[in-house]
Protein backbone atom coordinates (compact mmCIF):
# COMPACT_ATOMS: atom_id res chain seq x y z
CA UNK A 1 0.00 0.00 0.00
CA UNK A 2 1.88 3.07 1.25
CA UNK A 3 5.44 3.38 2.41
CA UNK A 4 6.24 5.22 5.60
CA UNK A 5 7.23 8.33 3.66
CA UNK A 6 4.07 8.49 1.62
CA UNK A 7 2.05 7.86 4.72
CA UNK A 8 3.41 10.96 6.35
CA UNK A 9 2.60 13.01 3.30
CA UNK A 10 -0.86 11.55 3.13
CA UNK A 11 -1.54 12.45 6.71
CA UNK A 12 -0.81 16.07 6.04
CA UNK A 13 -2.38 16.32 2.61
CA UNK A 14 -5.54 18.26 3.22
CA UNK A 15 -8.75 18.66 1.32
CA UNK A 16 -10.42 21.99 0.84
CA UNK A 17 -14.02 20.90 1.34
CA UNK A 18 -15.43 17.51 2.13
CA UNK A 19 -15.47 14.69 4.64
CA UNK A 20 -12.61 12.89 6.31
CA UNK A 21 -13.39 9.56 7.90
CA UNK A 22 -10.68 8.56 10.33
CA UNK A 23 -10.04 5.67 12.72
CA UNK A 24 -11.43 2.97 10.48
CA UNK A 25 -9.99 -0.46 11.41
CA UNK A 26 -7.75 -1.35 8.44
CA UNK A 27 -9.45 -4.70 7.85
CA UNK A 28 -12.83 -3.01 7.42
CA UNK A 29 -11.74 -0.33 4.96
CA UNK A 30 -13.18 -1.91 1.86
CA UNK A 31 -16.50 -2.66 3.51
CA UNK A 32 -16.77 1.00 4.43
CA UNK A 33 -15.90 2.01 0.86
CA UNK A 34 -18.66 -0.26 -0.38
CA UNK A 35 -21.30 0.91 2.11
CA UNK A 36 -20.71 4.52 1.18
CA UNK A 37 -20.58 3.75 -2.53
CA UNK A 38 -17.17 5.42 -2.85
CA UNK A 39 -16.31 3.03 -5.64
CA UNK A 40 -18.96 4.73 -7.76
CA UNK A 41 -18.63 8.46 -7.11
CA UNK A 42 -16.98 11.08 -9.29
CA UNK A 43 -15.36 13.39 -6.73
CA UNK A 44 -11.74 12.83 -5.65
CA UNK A 45 -11.29 10.17 -2.96
CA UNK A 46 -8.03 9.66 -1.12
CA UNK A 47 -7.59 6.46 0.81
CA UNK A 48 -4.84 5.57 3.23
CA UNK A 49 -4.66 2.11 4.70
CA UNK A 50 -2.51 0.20 7.21
CA UNK A 51 -1.50 3.38 8.95
CA UNK A 52 -0.21 2.97 12.47
CA UNK A 53 -2.81 3.68 15.08
CA UNK A 54 -2.23 3.98 18.78
CA UNK A 55 -5.76 2.81 19.42
CA UNK A 56 -5.94 -0.39 17.41
CA UNK A 57 -2.81 -1.30 15.49
CA UNK A 58 -3.59 -0.54 11.88
CA UNK A 59 -6.12 1.96 10.75
CA UNK A 60 -7.44 3.45 7.54
CA UNK A 61 -8.46 6.94 6.61
CA UNK A 62 -10.71 8.12 3.79
CA UNK A 63 -10.88 11.66 2.46
CA UNK A 64 -13.74 12.53 0.16
CA UNK A 65 -13.55 15.91 -1.52
CA UNK A 66 -16.65 18.00 -2.08
CA UNK A 67 -18.97 15.54 -0.44
CA UNK A 68 -21.00 15.88 2.73
CA UNK A 69 -22.93 12.82 3.72
CA UNK A 70 -26.34 12.75 5.29
CA UNK A 71 -26.29 11.38 8.85
CA UNK A 72 -28.49 8.50 7.82
CA UNK A 73 -26.04 7.55 5.13
CA UNK A 74 -22.80 7.94 7.01
CA UNK A 75 -24.03 6.30 10.21
CA UNK A 76 -24.39 3.03 8.36
CA UNK A 77 -20.64 2.59 8.62
CA UNK A 78 -20.98 2.38 12.41
CA UNK A 79 -22.17 -1.19 11.83
CA UNK A 80 -18.75 -2.13 10.51
CA UNK A 81 -16.51 0.52 12.04
CA UNK A 82 -18.05 1.87 15.25
CA UNK A 83 -14.74 3.53 16.13
CA UNK A 84 -14.75 5.73 13.03
CA UNK A 85 -14.57 9.49 13.37
CA UNK A 86 -16.02 12.08 11.03
CA UNK A 87 -14.37 15.37 10.21
CA UNK A 88 -16.34 17.87 8.18
CA UNK A 89 -13.91 20.13 6.32
CA UNK A 90 -14.77 23.54 4.95
CA UNK A 91 -12.12 25.77 3.48
CA UNK A 92 -9.29 23.57 4.83
CA UNK A 93 -10.65 23.82 8.37
CA UNK A 94 -12.26 21.15 10.49
CA UNK A 95 -15.72 22.56 11.08
CA UNK A 96 -17.11 19.58 12.89
CA UNK A 97 -15.63 16.45 14.44
CA UNK A 98 -17.71 13.61 15.83
CA UNK A 99 -17.85 9.83 16.12
CA UNK A 100 -20.26 7.90 13.91
CA UNK A 101 -23.51 6.97 15.60
CA UNK A 102 -25.06 3.54 15.50
CA UNK A 103 -28.41 3.69 13.68
CA UNK A 104 -31.43 1.94 15.23
CA UNK A 105 -32.25 0.17 12.00
CA UNK A 106 -30.70 -0.32 8.60
CA UNK A 107 -32.29 -0.92 5.26
CA UNK A 108 -30.85 -2.58 2.21
CA UNK A 109 -27.14 -2.76 2.94
CA UNK A 110 -26.62 -6.21 4.46
CA UNK A 111 -27.64 -9.75 3.67
CA UNK A 112 -29.68 -11.85 6.13
CA UNK A 113 -27.72 -14.87 7.33
CA UNK A 114 -30.77 -17.13 7.21
CA UNK A 115 -30.85 -19.01 3.89
CA UNK A 116 -34.58 -19.63 4.41
CA UNK A 117 -35.31 -15.92 4.78
CA UNK A 118 -37.62 -14.37 2.19
CA UNK A 119 -35.10 -11.56 1.64
CA UNK A 120 -32.70 -14.09 0.13
CA UNK A 121 -35.11 -15.20 -2.55
CA UNK A 122 -37.20 -12.12 -3.44
CA UNK A 123 -35.81 -9.07 -5.22
CA UNK A 124 -36.41 -6.86 -2.16
CA UNK A 125 -34.50 -4.68 0.28
CA UNK A 126 -33.46 -6.22 3.60
CA UNK A 127 -34.37 -4.50 6.88
CA UNK A 128 -32.74 -5.01 10.25
CA UNK A 129 -33.02 -3.74 13.78
CA UNK A 130 -29.56 -2.94 15.08
CA UNK A 131 -28.70 -4.71 18.34
CA UNK A 132 -25.99 -2.69 20.06
CA UNK A 133 -23.28 -4.40 22.08
CA UNK A 134 -19.58 -4.99 22.17
CA UNK A 135 -19.96 -6.10 18.58
CA UNK A 136 -23.01 -5.00 16.69
CA UNK A 137 -25.44 -7.60 15.41
CA UNK A 138 -28.51 -7.30 13.21
CA UNK A 139 -31.97 -8.75 13.74
CA UNK A 140 -33.87 -9.35 10.53
CA UNK A 141 -37.18 -7.50 10.42
CA UNK A 142 -38.67 -10.29 8.31
CA UNK A 143 -37.46 -13.64 9.66
CA UNK A 144 -36.29 -12.52 13.11
CA UNK A 145 -32.93 -14.28 12.84
CA UNK A 146 -29.86 -12.51 14.16
CA UNK A 147 -26.84 -11.95 11.94
CA UNK A 148 -23.80 -11.48 14.18
CA UNK A 149 -21.03 -9.03 13.47
CA UNK A 150 -18.64 -11.50 11.87
CA UNK A 151 -21.28 -12.55 9.38
CA UNK A 152 -22.44 -9.12 8.32
CA UNK A 153 -22.17 -9.21 4.57
CA UNK A 154 -22.51 -5.95 2.70
CA UNK A 155 -24.62 -6.21 -0.43
CA UNK B 1 -50.70 -0.14 3.32
CA UNK B 2 -52.72 -1.84 5.99
CA UNK B 3 -51.88 -2.39 9.60
CA UNK B 4 -54.51 -4.91 10.56
CA UNK B 5 -52.57 -7.97 9.44
CA UNK B 6 -51.68 -10.75 11.86
CA UNK B 7 -48.19 -12.03 11.11
CA UNK B 8 -46.74 -12.75 14.54
CA UNK B 9 -48.55 -13.18 17.85
CA UNK B 10 -46.50 -10.23 19.11
CA UNK B 11 -48.36 -8.01 16.60
CA UNK B 12 -51.28 -8.14 19.03
CA UNK B 13 -51.12 -6.55 22.45
CA UNK B 14 -52.24 -8.64 25.42
CA UNK B 15 -55.45 -6.61 25.42
CA UNK B 16 -56.05 -7.45 21.76
CA UNK B 17 -55.35 -11.13 22.37
CA UNK B 18 -57.94 -11.17 25.16
CA UNK B 19 -60.42 -9.41 22.90
CA UNK B 20 -59.87 -11.91 20.07
CA UNK B 21 -60.39 -14.79 22.52
CA UNK B 22 -63.66 -13.17 23.59
CA UNK B 23 -64.74 -12.84 19.98
CA UNK B 24 -63.88 -16.53 19.47
CA UNK B 25 -66.10 -17.42 22.43
CA UNK B 26 -68.88 -15.49 20.77
CA UNK B 27 -68.48 -17.53 17.58
CA UNK B 28 -68.64 -20.75 19.51
CA UNK B 29 -71.99 -19.71 20.95
CA UNK B 30 -73.34 -17.99 17.85
CA UNK B 31 -71.83 -18.93 14.48
CA UNK B 32 -72.99 -15.75 12.64
CA UNK B 33 -73.41 -17.46 9.27
CA UNK B 34 -73.85 -14.21 7.31
CA UNK B 35 -71.01 -12.13 8.74
CA UNK B 36 -68.86 -12.57 5.63
CA UNK B 37 -71.66 -12.31 3.05
CA UNK B 38 -70.16 -10.86 -0.11
CA UNK B 39 -66.60 -11.23 1.12
CA UNK B 40 -63.89 -13.22 -0.62
CA UNK B 41 -60.96 -14.72 1.28
CA UNK B 42 -57.89 -16.01 -0.58
CA UNK B 43 -56.07 -18.98 0.93
CA UNK B 44 -52.62 -19.07 -0.65
CA UNK B 45 -50.75 -22.18 0.39
CA UNK B 46 -47.26 -22.03 -1.09
CA UNK B 47 -46.62 -25.30 0.71
CA UNK B 48 -49.27 -27.85 1.48
CA UNK B 49 -50.79 -27.99 4.96
CA UNK B 50 -54.15 -29.60 4.64
CA UNK B 51 -55.13 -29.36 8.29
CA UNK B 52 -54.45 -25.64 8.62
CA UNK B 53 -56.05 -24.84 5.28
CA UNK B 54 -59.22 -26.77 6.08
CA UNK B 55 -59.47 -25.06 9.44
CA UNK B 56 -59.27 -21.59 7.85
CA UNK B 57 -61.64 -22.53 5.06
CA UNK B 58 -64.10 -23.96 7.55
CA UNK B 59 -63.92 -20.69 9.50
CA UNK B 60 -64.65 -18.65 6.35
CA UNK B 61 -67.45 -20.97 5.26
CA UNK B 62 -69.14 -20.87 8.65
CA UNK B 63 -69.39 -17.09 8.32
CA UNK B 64 -70.75 -17.24 4.78
CA UNK B 65 -67.63 -16.03 2.96
CA UNK B 66 -66.31 -17.28 -0.36
CA UNK B 67 -62.87 -18.78 -0.87
CA UNK B 68 -60.40 -18.59 -3.72
CA UNK B 69 -56.81 -19.81 -3.67
CA UNK B 70 -54.48 -22.70 -4.16
CA UNK B 71 -53.20 -25.51 -2.00
CA UNK B 72 -50.36 -26.66 -4.17
CA UNK B 73 -47.75 -24.23 -5.47
CA UNK B 74 -46.87 -26.56 -8.31
CA UNK B 75 -50.06 -25.75 -10.15
CA UNK B 76 -49.92 -22.02 -9.47
CA UNK B 77 -48.02 -19.12 -11.01
CA UNK B 78 -45.36 -19.59 -8.35
CA UNK B 79 -43.90 -22.45 -10.32
CA UNK B 80 -43.56 -20.09 -13.28
CA UNK B 81 -41.09 -18.01 -11.32
CA UNK B 82 -43.35 -15.09 -10.44
CA UNK B 83 -42.17 -13.12 -7.42
CA UNK B 84 -44.15 -13.29 -4.20
CA UNK B 85 -44.72 -9.57 -4.48
CA UNK B 86 -46.42 -9.88 -7.87
CA UNK B 87 -48.58 -12.78 -6.73
CA UNK B 88 -49.70 -10.88 -3.63
CA UNK B 89 -50.36 -7.63 -5.50
CA UNK B 90 -52.48 -9.42 -8.05
CA UNK B 91 -54.41 -11.55 -5.56
CA UNK B 92 -55.04 -8.40 -3.46
CA UNK B 93 -57.31 -7.27 -6.29
CA UNK B 94 -59.42 -10.38 -6.08
CA UNK B 95 -60.14 -10.64 -2.38
CA UNK B 96 -60.79 -8.90 0.93
CA UNK B 97 -58.27 -10.88 2.96
CA UNK B 98 -55.29 -13.13 2.28
CA UNK B 99 -54.50 -16.17 4.40
CA UNK B 100 -51.10 -17.45 3.45
CA UNK B 101 -48.69 -20.21 4.25
CA UNK B 102 -45.21 -20.18 2.79
CA UNK B 103 -42.03 -22.21 3.37
CA UNK B 104 -39.78 -19.13 3.63
CA UNK B 105 -39.40 -17.24 6.90
CA UNK B 106 -40.54 -13.63 6.84
CA UNK B 107 -42.60 -14.18 3.68
CA UNK B 108 -45.88 -13.25 5.37
CA UNK B 109 -44.45 -10.06 6.84
CA UNK B 110 -43.26 -9.07 3.39
CA UNK B 111 -46.62 -9.99 1.88
CA UNK B 112 -48.36 -7.74 4.42
CA UNK B 113 -46.18 -4.87 3.24
CA UNK B 114 -47.08 -5.26 -0.42
CA UNK B 115 -50.71 -6.40 -0.07
CA UNK B 116 -53.57 -3.90 -0.22
CA UNK B 117 -55.75 -6.16 1.97
CA UNK B 118 -55.01 -7.63 5.42
CA UNK B 119 -52.81 -10.73 5.57
CA UNK B 120 -53.14 -13.52 8.12
CA UNK B 121 -50.06 -15.69 8.52
CA UNK B 122 -50.90 -19.39 8.45
CA UNK B 123 -47.24 -20.33 8.95
CA UNK B 124 -44.03 -18.98 7.41
CA UNK B 125 -41.47 -21.75 7.57
CA UNK B 126 -40.13 -22.29 11.07
CA UNK B 127 -40.97 -18.72 12.01
CA UNK B 128 -44.53 -17.84 13.10
CA UNK B 129 -47.99 -19.36 13.22
CA UNK B 130 -50.03 -16.95 15.33
CA UNK B 131 -53.49 -18.49 14.94
CA UNK B 132 -52.11 -21.69 16.47
CA UNK B 133 -51.10 -19.69 19.55
CA UNK B 134 -54.55 -18.11 19.77
CA UNK B 135 -56.30 -21.46 19.57
CA UNK B 136 -53.93 -22.85 22.21
CA UNK B 137 -54.79 -19.94 24.50
CA UNK B 138 -58.46 -20.32 23.74
CA UNK B 139 -58.24 -23.98 24.73
CA UNK B 140 -56.43 -23.13 27.96
CA UNK B 141 -58.96 -20.47 28.88
CA UNK B 142 -61.92 -22.65 27.99
CA UNK B 143 -60.74 -25.69 29.94
CA UNK B 144 -59.30 -23.91 32.96
CA UNK B 145 -61.75 -21.03 33.14
CA UNK B 146 -58.87 -18.56 33.23
CA UNK B 147 -55.49 -17.69 31.74
CA UNK B 148 -53.88 -16.56 34.99
CA UNK B 149 -51.61 -18.69 37.20
CA UNK B 150 -51.60 -21.76 34.95
CA UNK B 151 -49.02 -24.49 35.47
CA UNK B 152 -47.96 -25.59 31.98
CA UNK B 153 -45.78 -28.55 31.06
CA UNK B 154 -44.23 -28.29 27.62
CA UNK B 155 -42.85 -31.55 26.32
CA UNK B 156 -40.84 -32.74 23.32
CA UNK B 157 -39.05 -30.52 20.84
CA UNK B 158 -38.63 -27.24 22.69
CA UNK B 159 -35.71 -26.13 20.56
CA UNK B 160 -37.35 -25.95 17.15
CA UNK B 161 -41.00 -26.01 18.17
CA UNK B 162 -42.33 -22.63 17.10
CA UNK B 163 -45.71 -23.29 18.74
CA UNK B 164 -43.94 -23.64 22.08
CA UNK B 165 -42.01 -20.40 21.63
CA UNK B 166 -45.04 -18.35 20.61
CA UNK B 167 -47.23 -19.78 23.35
CA UNK B 168 -44.76 -19.08 26.13
CA UNK B 169 -44.40 -15.49 24.93
CA UNK B 170 -48.13 -14.91 24.70
CA UNK B 171 -48.80 -16.55 28.11
CA UNK B 172 -46.04 -14.71 29.94
CA UNK B 173 -48.23 -11.73 31.05
CA UNK B 174 -50.54 -14.15 32.92
CA UNK B 175 -48.14 -15.33 35.63
CA UNK B 176 -47.72 -18.89 34.39
CA UNK B 177 -45.32 -21.53 35.72
CA UNK B 178 -43.58 -23.54 33.03
CA UNK B 179 -42.03 -26.98 33.22
CA UNK B 180 -39.96 -27.77 30.15
CA UNK B 181 -39.44 -31.48 29.52
CA UNK B 182 -37.03 -32.39 26.73
CA UNK B 183 -33.92 -34.20 25.61
CA UNK B 184 -30.83 -32.03 26.32
CA UNK B 185 -30.41 -31.53 22.57
CA UNK B 186 -33.92 -30.15 22.20
CA UNK B 187 -33.90 -27.80 25.16
CA UNK B 188 -35.55 -24.41 25.04
CA UNK B 189 -33.13 -21.92 23.41
CA UNK B 190 -31.40 -19.42 25.68
CA UNK B 191 -33.10 -16.43 24.06
CA UNK B 192 -36.49 -17.67 25.30
CA UNK B 193 -35.15 -18.36 28.79
CA UNK B 194 -33.76 -14.83 28.81
CA UNK B 195 -37.19 -13.60 27.74
CA UNK B 196 -38.88 -15.46 30.61
CA UNK B 197 -36.26 -14.18 33.05
CA UNK B 198 -36.88 -10.63 31.88
CA UNK B 199 -40.60 -11.06 32.55
CA UNK B 200 -40.04 -12.74 35.91
CA UNK B 201 -41.76 -15.92 34.77
CA UNK B 202 -41.01 -19.09 36.75
CA UNK B 203 -39.75 -22.09 34.80
CA UNK B 204 -38.08 -25.42 35.47
CA UNK B 205 -36.28 -27.77 33.11
CA UNK B 206 -36.49 -31.54 33.22
CA UNK B 207 -34.93 -34.27 31.12
CA UNK B 208 -37.81 -36.63 31.62
CA UNK B 209 -41.38 -36.55 32.79
CA UNK B 210 -41.16 -35.68 36.43
CA UNK B 211 -43.30 -36.71 39.36
CA UNK B 212 -44.71 -33.20 39.23
CA UNK B 213 -47.42 -34.13 36.72
CA UNK B 214 -50.06 -33.94 39.50
CA UNK B 215 -49.34 -30.18 39.65
CA UNK B 216 -49.96 -29.62 35.94
CA UNK B 217 -52.98 -27.73 34.64
CA UNK B 218 -51.93 -28.19 31.03
CA UNK B 219 -49.56 -30.66 29.38
CA UNK B 220 -48.57 -29.32 25.97
CA UNK B 221 -47.08 -32.16 23.93
CA UNK B 222 -45.06 -31.64 20.74
CA UNK B 223 -43.66 -33.91 18.10
CA UNK B 224 -39.99 -34.88 18.14
CA UNK B 225 -38.91 -35.11 14.54
CA UNK B 226 -36.40 -37.67 13.44
CA UNK B 227 -34.61 -35.06 11.30
CA UNK B 228 -33.50 -33.24 14.46
CA UNK B 229 -31.09 -36.05 15.33
CA UNK B 230 -27.97 -36.88 13.40
CA UNK B 231 -27.69 -40.02 15.50
CA UNK B 232 -30.71 -42.20 14.80
CA UNK B 233 -29.97 -44.51 17.73
CA UNK B 234 -30.31 -41.52 19.99
CA UNK B 235 -33.58 -40.61 18.31
CA UNK B 236 -34.95 -44.11 18.83
CA UNK B 237 -34.04 -43.96 22.52
CA UNK B 238 -35.38 -40.43 22.91
CA UNK B 239 -38.70 -40.81 21.26
CA UNK B 240 -39.83 -43.29 23.89
CA UNK B 241 -38.76 -41.16 26.85
CA UNK B 242 -41.08 -38.34 25.84
CA UNK B 243 -44.18 -40.41 25.29
CA UNK B 244 -47.24 -39.68 27.40
CA UNK B 245 -49.12 -42.80 28.49
CA UNK B 246 -52.44 -43.13 30.21
CA UNK B 247 -50.85 -44.77 33.26
CA UNK B 248 -48.89 -41.58 33.95
CA UNK B 249 -52.09 -39.61 34.42
CA UNK B 250 -53.51 -41.43 37.44
CA UNK B 251 -52.68 -38.68 39.92
CA UNK B 252 -53.22 -35.74 37.60
CA UNK B 253 -55.65 -32.99 38.53
CA UNK B 254 -59.19 -33.76 37.36
CA UNK B 255 -59.19 -30.48 35.42
CA UNK B 256 -55.84 -31.12 33.75
CA UNK B 257 -55.95 -31.18 29.93
CA UNK B 258 -53.49 -32.47 27.36
CA UNK B 259 -52.91 -30.29 24.30
CA UNK B 260 -51.01 -31.01 21.10
CA UNK B 261 -50.75 -28.85 17.95
CA UNK B 262 -51.09 -32.07 15.88
CA UNK B 263 -50.23 -34.07 13.89
CA UNK B 264 -48.88 -36.46 16.48
CA UNK B 265 -46.71 -39.44 15.78
CA UNK B 266 -46.34 -41.58 18.88
CA UNK B 267 -45.68 -38.99 21.59
CA UNK B 268 -49.18 -39.39 22.96
CA UNK B 269 -49.96 -43.05 23.24
CA UNK B 270 -53.29 -44.12 21.73
CA UNK B 271 -54.36 -45.33 25.17
CA UNK B 272 -54.65 -41.70 26.27
CA UNK B 273 -57.32 -40.85 23.68
CA UNK B 274 -60.37 -42.11 25.63
CA UNK B 275 -59.21 -40.27 28.78
CA UNK B 276 -61.29 -37.12 29.32
CA UNK B 277 -58.01 -35.29 29.92
CA UNK B 278 -57.13 -35.77 26.27
CA UNK B 279 -58.16 -32.49 24.70
CA UNK B 280 -56.23 -32.34 21.40
CA UNK B 281 -59.16 -33.09 19.12
CA UNK B 282 -61.39 -30.45 20.71
CA UNK B 283 -58.38 -28.16 20.57
CA UNK B 284 -58.41 -28.54 16.78
CA UNK B 285 -62.12 -27.65 16.82
CA UNK B 286 -61.32 -24.51 18.81
CA UNK B 287 -59.01 -23.56 15.96
CA UNK B 288 -62.02 -22.82 13.80
CA UNK B 289 -63.47 -20.39 16.37
CA UNK B 290 -60.10 -18.73 16.90
CA UNK B 291 -59.68 -18.28 13.13
CA UNK B 292 -63.21 -16.92 12.77
CA UNK B 293 -62.29 -14.40 15.43
CA UNK B 294 -59.01 -13.40 13.77
CA UNK B 295 -60.59 -13.05 10.31
CA UNK B 296 -63.48 -10.92 11.53
CA UNK B 297 -61.16 -8.83 13.71
CA UNK B 298 -58.61 -7.98 11.00
CA UNK B 299 -61.44 -7.23 8.59
CA UNK B 300 -62.78 -4.73 11.10
CA UNK B 301 -66.11 -6.58 11.39
CA UNK B 302 -65.51 -7.13 15.11
CA UNK B 303 -63.76 -4.66 17.36
ZN1 LIG C 1 -34.06 -12.68 7.49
Amino acid sequence: MFTKMEKKELKVSAIKNGTVIDHIPAKDLFKVVKILGLDRIDTPVTIGNNLDSEKFGKKAIIKVSDKFFEDKEINKIALIAPTANLNIIRDYEVKEKRPVELPQSVKGICKCINPKCITNSEPMATKFDVIPGKTVSLKCFYCGKVTDHDHIEII
Amino acid sequence: MNNKSLISITDFSTKEILRVLEIAEGFEKNPEPHLLDGKVVATLFFEPSTRTRLSFESAVNRMGGRIIGFSDPNISSVSKGETLKDTIRIVSNYCDLIVMRHPLEGSSRYASEVATVPVVNAGDGANQHPTQTLLDMYSIKKTQGRLDNINIFMVGDLKYGRTVHSLLQAMSPFNPTFHFVSHPKLRLPDEYKAFLDSKGVKYYEHEQFSDLIPEADIIYMTRVQRERFSDLVEYEKTKDVYVLRNSMLDNAKPTMKILHPLPRINEINQDVDPNPKAYYFEQARNGVFARQAVISYVLGLKH
